[in-house]
């Protein structure tokens, strides 16, 4: 292997037949063992989380952990603004910039609706409340948002709001360590808690 | 706060050793695994046809590097086309038009994952598996390869033959054997480990088709919610660690089922950047020049922070459109409550200091100035950049440095004892120039005819859209705004060719650099030459990058984000 053969030897290496041969096997390796061995064993160590982490309620499906729902029910915690309607097939968001008007209009209905449901001012709704997620199928709301919904909901259900809002505590998802992640409330979790059914993973 | 101080130092002490590993897997070092590895790698070579040991002049890598990419290509543009009718489909998903098929194809060879379709509706498990998975796994080794090349040629590291031999015979390596040990070695034990950590937190892996559940309010218009899953963690892994970000769903981790928890967004957010990272700690162990890594490091450190900085800081300022109808509070607009906009600014900075362009979050909805950091980020493109190419890039940085440099204390210009020379300066020029005239030059044709452009948003923020979608393309990051309209046969086919002269010229034009100086004479290096590892250096270095980009792209940037963000301020 000296230098000046390397030029002749570079040609029958880089012939036509082995980049064919090599993009064939490199297809079979990559884009079909490595998945197939990480699926197998990913299904087999977490058999609830691999397959989209569904709860079951009397023993009907009734949503994932991690899949946000539509709910507009009064006796219900809602959720965030959904650019796609809560449908996991059409995920994403609005991709509005802050200054088009069409952001404007839309959060300002969103505003005007919740102020008048929960009987507060503008200045007390937490913005995630009217801000679109990015997923469109966020699955969770800011403790502020839960808790400012707890009046209306004890009032649909006629239930004491401090059981509610012990409820809302008990469902809050702090920081993982304290620092990784923001507070959170799952909507369809603690929804599910209202209803005193007895989800299960 | 915290967050992001840990994040960053996390990162940088996992690079070191995964560093000083690769450089060991590129001496031909047999520890660490060699052992297990080394008989799959033959494995491999005889299945393929191929001497790993044959070398290869500069030429002959790049031929060879380009008929593997073109067979790679045809293969899986014709798998996009066909998926209909093939296997692994349970969701019975179509085939694609030709030009998505084209656009999509190039867009994973090329290493960017530019999407103009959404996954989970377009793509079958056959598809994404085979076709895109495989580049996603393929194309930042590629990088990594080009990039060993370069340093074993430029540097002389264990392959190189130099020594006053004419550039054309000048040996650069392998092309297949630098491939495959990357492959081997660095991407799929990688991708492994991270795609199992995000299998335990919730991120689908299995063949199963598609999920339906009944949703619990029956106020509600909807009575079945199809939640689509499929082999997503395995994918998912490599889309962050390869720097390609093509994810599963439409709206890319910022969805949870691709990117389910803090600690998910944890790992998905390390590695991002680990790999380009840990290739700068692998340069100084692989020359043997750790000062000249530290300085390139220290650089790239400065620009990363102090751009994701603005972004942090504009990211937790209100969104204009909500003033006075809520509360005060950060930017939430395309964000997910349980990252929130700090997590979400950091990694909107990484995903295109990087050329990954994955998402947690709709940069399209970003303030206006923290909506220019992403597209600031791919104009320099160089701050750790993709894997290799990242790298390779921020070396033409370096050579215009060092002839700027040699020229003002009044030296030849030389780089590690060769001088640099007319030929290599030009090839310099080519790389560098040909970004702002295919980004501007494609950006003012569709501009000028807005028929084309498909926007989403009215008034200078629709100028941001088409200048970042060009941008995206040929940095090969892939991210967007994303409410662009690009599914058309104008943006599939402009973007396609920016992709393409955005990977490969950028990847040769070094190689053949790095040729034409190993086969000039070598002077000991002395007082008299330019040290290239010095702080000086670093800043000067920095100069140049910054006043490279802002030369070429302040006028746009005023057209667009600045524009919008005067405008938005009442």
């Amino acid at each position: 292997m000296t230098t000046h053969n390397a030029d002749d030897q570079a040609v029958t290496s880089a012939s036509w037949l082995s980049a064919l041969r090599a993009a064939v096997v490199f297809v079979l390796l990559c884009g079909g063992l490595y998945p197939l061995l990480i699926t197998g064993v990913g299904g087999l160590l977490f058999p609830h989380e691999s397959t989209g982490s569904l709860i079951t309620a009397d023993g009907q499906p009734v949503g994932s952990e991690l899949v946000g729902q539509p709910f507009s029910a009064p006796e219900y915690f809602h959720g965030r603004p959904s650019a796609a309607g809560y449908d996991p097939t059409a995920v994403g968001g609005s991709n509005w910039a802050p200054s088009n008007p069409d952001l404007r209009a839309r959060a300002k209905e969103d505003s005007q609706a919740i102020q008048e449901h929960e009987g507060i001012g503008s200045d007390r709704i937490p913005v995630d409340l009217i801000a679109a997620s990015g997923s469109g199928i966020d699955p969770h709301i800011s403790p502020e948002a839960a808790r400012i919904q707890a009046p209306r909901i004890a009032q649909a259900r006629d239930m004491p709001v401090n059981q509610v809002e012990a409820l809302i505590e008990r469902q809050v998802q702090g920081p993982t360590w304290g620092i990784f992640g923001q507070p959170r409330v799952n909507v369809l979790k603690i929804n599910l808690a209202l209803d005193g059914k007895d989800w299960r993973k | 706060m915290n967050e992001v101080i840990i994040i960053y130092a996390l990162t940088l002490l996992l690079a070191w050793p995964l560093g000083r590993y690769i450089a060991g897997v590129y001496s031909g070092e047999t520890g660490m695994g060699g052992r297990v590895f080394l008989p799959v790698e033959n494995g491999l070579y005889s299945l393929c046809g191929i001497d790993p040991g044959q070398p290869m002049t500069w030429q002959g890598y790049g031929r060879a590097l380009l008929k593997f990419h073109l067979m790679l290509g045809l293969l899986i543009f014709g798998l996009l086309m066909a998926q209909g009718l093939l296997f692994l489909n349970p969701d019975g998903i179509g085939g694609m038009s030709w030009d998505l098929s084209l656009h999509t194809a190039v867009s994973f060879l090329t290493n960017t994952n530019q999407q103009h379709y959404s996954g989970q509706a377009s793509l079958s498990y056959l598809a994404h598996t085979f076709g895109i998975v495989t580049l996603q796994v393929v194309t930042p080794a590629a990088g990594m390869a080009t990039l060993f090349a370069i340093l074993r040629t430029i540097f002389g590291g264990r392959d190189a033959r130099t020594g006053g031999s004419p550039e054309a015979r000048v040996s650069v390596g392998n092309f297949y054997q630098d491939l495959t040990r990357a492959i081997v070695r660095v991407m799929l034990p990688l991708a492994a480990v991270a795609a199992l950590l995000l299998a335990s937190q919730g991120v689908p892996s299995t063949y199963e088709g598609a999920q339906t559940v009944q949703p619990l309010d029956s106020n509600v218009a909807m009575e079945q919610q199809e939640i689509p899953v499929g082999p997503v963690a395995p994918m998912v892994a490599i889309k962050q660690l390869g720097t390609n970000g093509g994810g599963w769903y439409g709206a890319n981790s910022a969805v949870p089922l691709e990117n389910p928890t803090p600690l998910s967004n944890l790992v998905e957010t390390v590695s991002i950047v680990l790999i380009p990272a840990a290739l700068v700690f692998a340069l100084g162990f692989f020359t043997g020049r750790r000062r000249l890594a530290q300085v390139v490091m220290g650089v790239m450190v400065v620009m990363s922070v102090g751009l994701a900085s603005v972004a942090i800081w504009q990211e937790n300022m209100p969104n204009a459109a909500f003033s006075s109808l809520a509360a005060e509070g950060p930017n939430l607009e395309g964000k997910e409550v349980r990252f929130g906009a700090t997590a979400t600014a950091l990694w909107g900075s990484w995903t295109t200091q990087t050329s990954n362009g994955s998402v947690n979050g709709m940069h399209d909805s970003f303030n206006p100035i923290g909506g220019m950091v992403p597209i600031m980020d791919m104009f320099i493109n160089v701050i750790f950049g993709g894997v290799g190419v990242g790298l390779i890039g921020f070396l033409l940085f370096l050579l215009l440095a060092a002839f700027l440099g040699s020229l003002m204390i009044g030296r030849a210009p030389e780089i590690a004892g060769k001088p640099l020379e007319t030929r290599e300066i030009k090839l310099v020029c080519i790389a560098l120039l040909l970004q702002p005239l295919l980004i501007l030059g494609f950006s003012a044709v569709t501009l000028a005819f807005p028929g084309l452009t498909g926007n989403s948003n009215p008034g200078y923020h629709g100028i941001s859209q088409v200048i970042y979608e060009y941008t995206s393309a040929f940095a090969n990051n892939g991210s967007g705004f994303e409410g662009l309209n690009d599914n058309s046969i104008w943006w599939n086919i402009t973007c396609a060719v920016n992709l393409i002269l955005g990977r490969f010229i950028p990847m040769l034009a070094p190689l053949a650099i790095a040729a034409s100086l190993a086969s000039k004479r070598t002077a000991p290096e002395g007082r008299g030459s330019l040290s290239l590892d010095t702080g000086t250096f670093g800043l000067m270095t920095l100069a140049v990058i910054v006043m490279f980009t802002l030369l070429s792209f302040m006028p746009v940037l005023i057209l667009g984000p600045i524009a919008e963000a005067m405008a938005t301020i009442h």
